[in-house]
């Protein structure tokens, strides 16, 4: 087809041209940062915990007037009490087995430290999470351990809340392994935590674990390390599998349980919460944020949509003389049609070229101001075609109206 | 004329329903986009403290040296408790507080009832009167409870109702950890958000009814009551314990100190940069004086406390807003020059180009109006539906008020009588001879 015609008719209403122009031109820059957003977010709230979630539960609970734990013996008795609470909670029905624990990933809290590979290192070459647990820590998680060993039960020792000195030995992420022994020889090498000179001797390796504390992909995030070590505080946290199936059931009975067992301790709503519960919790604000990502590009693309819609139709309304003339003339429905959709064609694809630089644009703006990530090029190029088609879609029907106008409307007054 | 003006665009809108609707839905989903981040961004970035929170600062003490690697040049997020401690006894502002973040039980009296888990803070009697925290019976403690280490609480209202069952409990007993506190103090409601006097612990915002009980300070360490909110060290502590903790140069103080005037300010500067000297003099800090002082605004900036989420939320929609505004400008300006054989009719029989703008302009506000009302709406809707995406820490702090339904209905309509500006010029325009004779 000719282009001359078209463009002879666009510049006859350059406004309306510039403004449907530039209103599929601010759509692309923002649907496919939005969108962007939203992918980044669901590639976040997809990634595995390195647990086996599924029937996992956590129970976070605090004695009243519990010894204070800065001496031997309030220690000992401390350790008494929170094993009283495992052996309860290990002998419900539903509880296929138990640890205690220090905390679990996206819990939000929970303790760091740094890791040297000489003693008394001042800097440490990488940081890294603390995980406190006993022999049956790994297997209630559900840990995938690919090299080394188990903690056992003669591994295992207690220690104070904030007693910080380091047990002799350790579990690893691979991510740790990886970064400190590269030729996958991690297993039997010591290591020494917080520029201290008490080596540590590295028995296993897990696949993965994620943080407590980074729930995204900072530093910390899959640098784990675990510790055979049972801590004795005024509170003590439980991590608990539940059989196959019966994790209601489980959570349900360990309130009553601990209360049975020593009435002198607080539990309320939140001191047993499934991990299904602490990573919805954990990924709100992320899968809020994409949902509302979500509800304004349909907004925009249906107010875009609508637009085109609206200023074509007028167009249509306008030509109909000169419509009627050209069928007259000779051309066929088709030909109308294909004008005005190749019209529309025109004015998105010009749209679309300020729309990349404004989408480009948009996402460096955001990178200096909000630390967001770069965006990559295929998110441009499907929403150009996400416009293009939704220009094409939208023109559809005003088009189609124009090709119905008869020839023999060249013959009427207007 | 008005009138008439309204009757003309009331025709005017009714001849092309399709578009109107399609202007006035534009208009109130952009407008209630906006409205609805902007209440999220408003309740979540609101001065917690508007009548003083300039008066209010923080202090920042470098006592970890230039060497540490995770504090690029800026001084640890919180106070040690020997810092704490050497800046409260020489007390140079006339208000401040060290605090920190405690979570006791409380055994109410009676057989067979369980203990209460409570969130509090250990501080400083003049906690209270710098921070205009209400009370509804009693006050705060004394210097001189400070100093002696009383034995006395402030408790909040649900605690009271708790233990209590409300009522004027100031001078009865209240069993905090197994020990006795004389009530000196009930709180009315009291829960700012932005949390500005404990971002270290709560990232800024907690949901539910804000603390339970506050104990003095220098009690709360005599008791060995440990801090529960967040520590950082660069040192591990030599001792265990809490002693250990305070022996430490670990961080997990809080600090806050009214300052009134510029030149307080000014000398509170010169004081703490004077202090970090003497330590160094003393042989504790090996480097020269780093220290901050901000006052709240800037403090909760310092901390980026707003989270990035919920700002760029808000210019996204503003983005949609502006699209949309965008498409009425191109709706109206259809409907306005479709009209042109009119507008012809009226310029000839007399009508000024004013007239024309009157009349255009007054047509684009009714479409702005509706927009107004259906945004009105939706952003209720909106506002009312955060809290199934947002957690509810922050949801809770979107409110729907009366200066929000106005700012819906007043950016609504000047938005859109925006929008009509360049429309209406054109109409304004419309050569009258040409328009009659081609017709």
């Amino acid at each position: 087809m000719n282009m001359h015609p078209i463009l002879a008719a666009l510049r006859k209403h350059k406004a309306g041209v510039v403004l449907i122009a530039l209103q599929i031109a601010l759509t692309l820059a923002i649907v496919c940062n939005a969108i962007f957003i939203i992918q980044q977010r669901i590639d976040m709230v997809r990634r595995p915990t390195g647990l086996n979630e599924d029937n996992l539960f956590l129970v976070t609970q605090q004695w009243v007037n519990a010894p204070s734990g800065d001496d031997p013996a309030s220690l000992e008795k401390l350790d008494s009490m929170q094993q009283a609470d495992l052996a309860t909670l290990r002998n419900l029905p539903d509880v296929a087995s138990i640890s205690p624990i220090r905390s679990l990933p996206l819990l939000r809290s929970g303790s760091t430290g740094g890791i040297g590979l000489k003693p008394l290192q001042q800097k440490s070459t990488i940081d890294s999470n603390f995980f406190y647990g006993d022999e049956h820590m790994l297997s209630t998680l559900g840990l995938q351990l690919i090299a080394g060993r188990d903690f056992t039960a003669a591994d295992v020792q207690n220690k104070g809340f904030r007693d910080e000195s380091r047990s002799p030995l350790t579990i690893v992420t691979k991510s740790i392994a990886d970064k400190l022994f590269p030729h996958g020889d991690a297993i039997g090498k010591v290591i020494y935590f917080d520029s201290s000179n008490t080596p540590t001797t590295i028995i296993g390796v897990v696949a993965r674990l994620q943080s407590p504390i980074d729930a995204g992909e900072g530093p910390l995030a899959w640098n784990s390390v675990l510790f055979p070590v049972r801590q004795d505080a005024n509170f003590a946290r439980y991590v608990l599998r539940a059989k196959p199936g019966r994790l209601a059931d489980a959570m349900k009975a360990v309130s009553p349980a601990l209360y049975a067992a020593n009435p002198m301790r607080v539990l309320d709503d939140r001191s047993v919460r499934s991990f299904a519960d602490i990573r919805a919790k954990a990924y709100r604000a992320d899968v809020g944020m994409a949902i509302l990502m979500g509800v304004i590009c349909l907004i925009l693309l249906g107010v875009t949509a609508a637009g085109i819609v609206g200023l074509t139709s007028f167009w249509v309304g306008q030509r109909r003389r000169q419509i009627g003339v050209r069928r007259a003339l000779g051309a066929r429905k088709i030909d109308i049609l294909h004008y005005f959709q190749l019209e529309n064609l025109l004015i998105a694809g010009i749209g679309a070229v300020v729309g990349i630089l404004l989408a480009v644009g948009l996402n460096l703006w955001l990178i200096t101001r909000f630390e967001m990530d770069r965006m990559p090029v295929i998110y441009v190029l499907v929403g150009v075609l996400a416009v293009l088609a939704l220009g094409q879609a939208a023109v559809f029907v005003p088009a189609r109206r124009a090709s119905n106008v008869p020839p023999v409307v060249a013959t009427r007054p207007v | 004329m008005f009138g008439y003006y309204l009757e003309l665009a009331l025709r005017s809108l009714k001849r092309s329903p399709g578009l109107t609707v399609l202007m006035v839905l534009a208009i109130g989903f952009g407008v209630a986009a906006s409205m609805t981040t902007y209440a999220v961004f408003r309740g979540v970035s609101g001065d917690p403290i508007p009548w003083k929170s300039s008066k209010l600062f923080v202090p920042r003490i470098d006592m970890w040296g230039p060497n540490d690697s995770g504090h690029v040049g800026d001084p640890p997020d919180a106070l040690d408790y020997t810092d704490a401690m050497a800046l409260m006894r020489d007390h140079r502002a006339p208000l401040q507080s060290a605090i920190y973040l405690i979570a006791p039980s409380v055994i109410p009296a009676g057989a067979g009832r369980s203990p209460i888990p409570v969130d509090g803070y250990a501080v400083y009697g003049e906690f209270f009167p710098m921070l205009d925290v209400p009370f509804l019976y009693g006050s705060g403690w004394s210097a001189d409870d400070d100093a002696h280490q009383a034995a006395v609480a402030v408790i909040g209202d649900k605690l009271n109702q708790q233990v209590f069952g409300g009522g004027n409990s100031v001078g009865k007993t209240i069993d905090i950890e197994g020990k006795d506190y004389r009530v000196i103090g009930v709180l009315a409601d009291w829960n700012p958000q932005p949390i500005f006097y404990d971002v270290m612990d709560t990232g800024g915002y907690g949901g539910g009814d804000g603390p339970g009980v506050f104990v003095p300070l220098q009690r709360a360490v005599a008791v060995n009551m440990a801090n529960v909110g967040a520590n950082e060290c660069r040192v591990q502590p030599v001792e265990s314990g809490f002693v250990g903790l305070q022996h430490s140069n670990c961080v997990w103080i809080a600090y806050m100190a009214e300052l009134d005037s510029a030149a307080a300010v000014q000398s509170y500067r010169q004081y703490l940069d004077d202090y970090a000297r003497e330590q160094r003099a003393a042989g504790r800090f090996a480097w020269a004086p780093n220290n901050r002082l901000f006052d709240v605004p800037a403090y909760l900036e310092q901390e980026h406390v707003v989270p990035s989420d919920t700002k760029v939320s808000l210019l996204v929609a503003l983005g949609l807003l502006i699209v949309c505004l965008v498409n009425t400008v191109g709706l109206l300006l259809a409907k306005f020059l479709r009209r042109s054989g009119e507008i012809g009719v009226r310029r000839a029989l007399g009508a000024s180009r004013r007239a024309i703008y009157a009349q255009f302009l007054t047509e684009a506000g009714m479409i702005g109006a509706g927009g107004g009302v259906l945004g009105l709406l939706l952003t209720g809707v909106g506002v009312l539906s955060v809290g199934l995406v947002l957690p509810a820490r922050l949801a809770h702090l979107a409110r729907i008020d009366p200066s929000l339904l106005m700012l819906t209905v007043l950016v609504a309509v000047v938005a859109t009588m925006l929008a009509g500006l360049y429309p209406t010029f054109r109409a304004s325009r419309v050569q009258p001879a040409w328009q009659l004779k081609t017709n």
